[in-house]
């Protein structure tokens, strides 16, 4: 049995979507700023998609601009603001964020705290979650941009983001999410979510991956990141992938319009994991337990390593992730998971389970047979049982 | 990313197991860095006439034990010293670079355990 839970890393490309996105590789494949029918149609074939996504966000269709994904348009947001202030010769240089974020935001943070931008890290709780007292505190007067994911990639836990938002705008700053996480999977209104930006991504929600958008809102100061021939009004040049966004709107309103009838009944299934998997000795679920996203469960295994549990449980055919270090590039273990409060040990001895619309009940009662076997077996060969010493 | 001997030593680990009275111990790595690696020798007439191990780590980590027991058992205390990480590495037919340290692991765990065993009978 092939059991896929690793939606939150990317997911299948739904049938629909496919048919949706055929016509524009050989049939439709105009360029959508060409003056004659083909590229005409394509443009159509655009505006339509623009329009998709902005009725789903409940924004104005221009005020959605395609990228090549969620990472694409996380440094949009960053940068593009930050460069609007160095050349309009702004006095705004402080930007705050969350220990949390994607790697994407924080290493644009990162950058821009090399070219002169002050940076505040706002600290999360032990549930990842940010709160309005210590945004208050953080805020300056000369605070540009504060940036909090919806919903957390790695926890799931939820951030209260219309109230963050408020804080923000309070303030006189601006106020952007990434949703990557949370878009189909939780309700979403740019109006009464208080936000000048938001990141969308195409390929977890079973569209293609190499697209997504970023929503901003009218009027906000944003330099583009890519110059060029002034595509999606100047914000975002490069010809547009047509057939990549048009697969991104379908699925955006695909996802948007089945949420209500199928995240409840993965939510379920998801609580029937974490119920059955915290029966474990000596495990525990990571991120807030209800504030979280209806397809992730996230866990720590005391005593075994990460990498180890990935591979045990994919040959029994269970797709997952960890946020072990010796499963990352940089041999260091997850900054979500530390930020957190846990300590680098068991940070390494963390799951991650991401359901999605198409896991059967079937594939949950088999993880939840297989999952304790592969856990016994790995504490079996480690040289803790009790404790680290 | 793993080859299929390492798959092999990772999914069958040969020598796996605690001892209860070994003559020599080495424990190397630690639980913040994620690999940890215990490994227990017995010792007769200066060769390794048994060798366990028992691991936290990666598959490169538990593979890496493995693979360092099995070339380590039944050599010479004099031989069992010289075994490199670069020999556990090969025997495994490769590591990716970024998993190389484990190899290194390993091989300082069979030393230290030797290293111990020669420090308990009261010799350098």
């Amino acid at each position: 049995m092939r059991v896929y839970l690793d939606h939150s890393a990317t997911s299948a490309v739904d049938p629909r979507v496919v048919e949706a996105m055929l016509p524009f590789f050989d049939k439709e494949y105009g360029n959508a700023s060409s003056l004659h029918q083909l590229g005409q149609e394509a443009h159509h074939a655009l505006e339509e998609a623009r329009e998709k996504v902005a009725h789903v966000l409940h924004c104005r269709p221009e005020e959605v601009i395609f990228t090549s994904g969620g990472t694409e348009s996380n440094n949009t947001a960053l940068k593009g603001a930050a460069f609007a202030q160095l050349t309009k010769g702004g006095e705004k240089k402080h930007i705050i964020t969350s220990p949390i974020e994607h790697d994407c935001v924080l290493n644009a943070c990162r950058w821009l705290e090399k070219i002169g931008f002050e940076v505040t890290y706002v600290p999360v709780d032990k549930y990842g979650l940010v709160s309005p007292e210590q945004l208050e505190e953080a805020m300056k007067k000369n605070t540009l941009l504060v940036s909090v994911m919806h919903a957390n990639n790695e926890i799931g836990t939820v951030q209260d983001i219309t109230e963050l938002g408020k804080i923000a705008h309070e303030h006189g700053a601006y106020f952007h999410t990434d949703a990557v996480q949370s878009i189909t999977k939780l309700p979403l209104d740019v109006n009464t979510m208080n936000v000048d930006m938001l990141s969308l991504s195409s390929h977890k929600i079973h569209g293609p991956k190499g697209v997504g958008c970023l929503y901003v809102k009218k009027g906000t100061a944003l330099d583009p990141l890519m110059h060029g021939g002034g595509h999606e009004r100047g914000f975002r040049s490069g010809t547009e992938n047509v057939s990549g966004i048009v697969g991104f709107a379908e699925a955006v309103r695909i996802g948007e319009e089945e949420r209500p009838t199928v995240m409840p009944r993965v939510a379920h299934l998801r609580d029937k994991l974490i119920k059955s998997t915290l029966e474990i000795e000596n495990s525990w679920l990571n991120g807030h337990p209800e504030k979280r996203l209806p397809i992730n469960a996230h866990f720590c295994f005391r005593f075994i390593e990460g990498e180890s549990l990935i591979l045990r449980l994919d040959m029994k055919g269970i797709s997952a992730s960890t946020g072990s270090a010796c499963s990352s590039k940089s041999l260091e273990p997850s900054h979500v998971l530390l930020a957190i409060g846990l300590p680098p040990e068991d940070a390494h001895s963390s799951l991650r389970l991401t359901l999605g619309r198409d896991n059967t009940e079937e594939e949950i009662d088999y993880t939840v047979k297989v999952l304790p076997e592969v856990v016994a077996n790995l504490r079996e060969i480690s040289p803790f049982k009790d404790s680290y010493e | 990313m793993y080859s299929q001997k390492v798959i092999d030593h990772f999914t069958h680990p040969r020598n796996q197991g605690h001892m209860d009275d070994p003559d020599g111990v080495g424990k190397v790595g630690n639980p913040v860095c994620g690999d940890v690696m215990h490994i227990y020798i017995k010792v007769k007439d200066d060769t390794i006439e048994d060798i366990k191990w028992e691991t936290m780590g990666c598959a490169a980590a538990i593979a890496t034990s493995s693979m360092v027991t099995e070339l380590a058992k039944g050599k010479t205390l004099e031989e069992a010293e010289k075994i490199t990480r670069g020999e556990v590495a090969d025997a495994l037919e490769g590591l990716p670079p970024i998993k190389m340290h484990c190899s290194n692991l390993a091989a300082d765990g069979l030393k230290k355990a030797i290293e111990d065993y020669k420090k308990k009978r009261g010799s350098s």
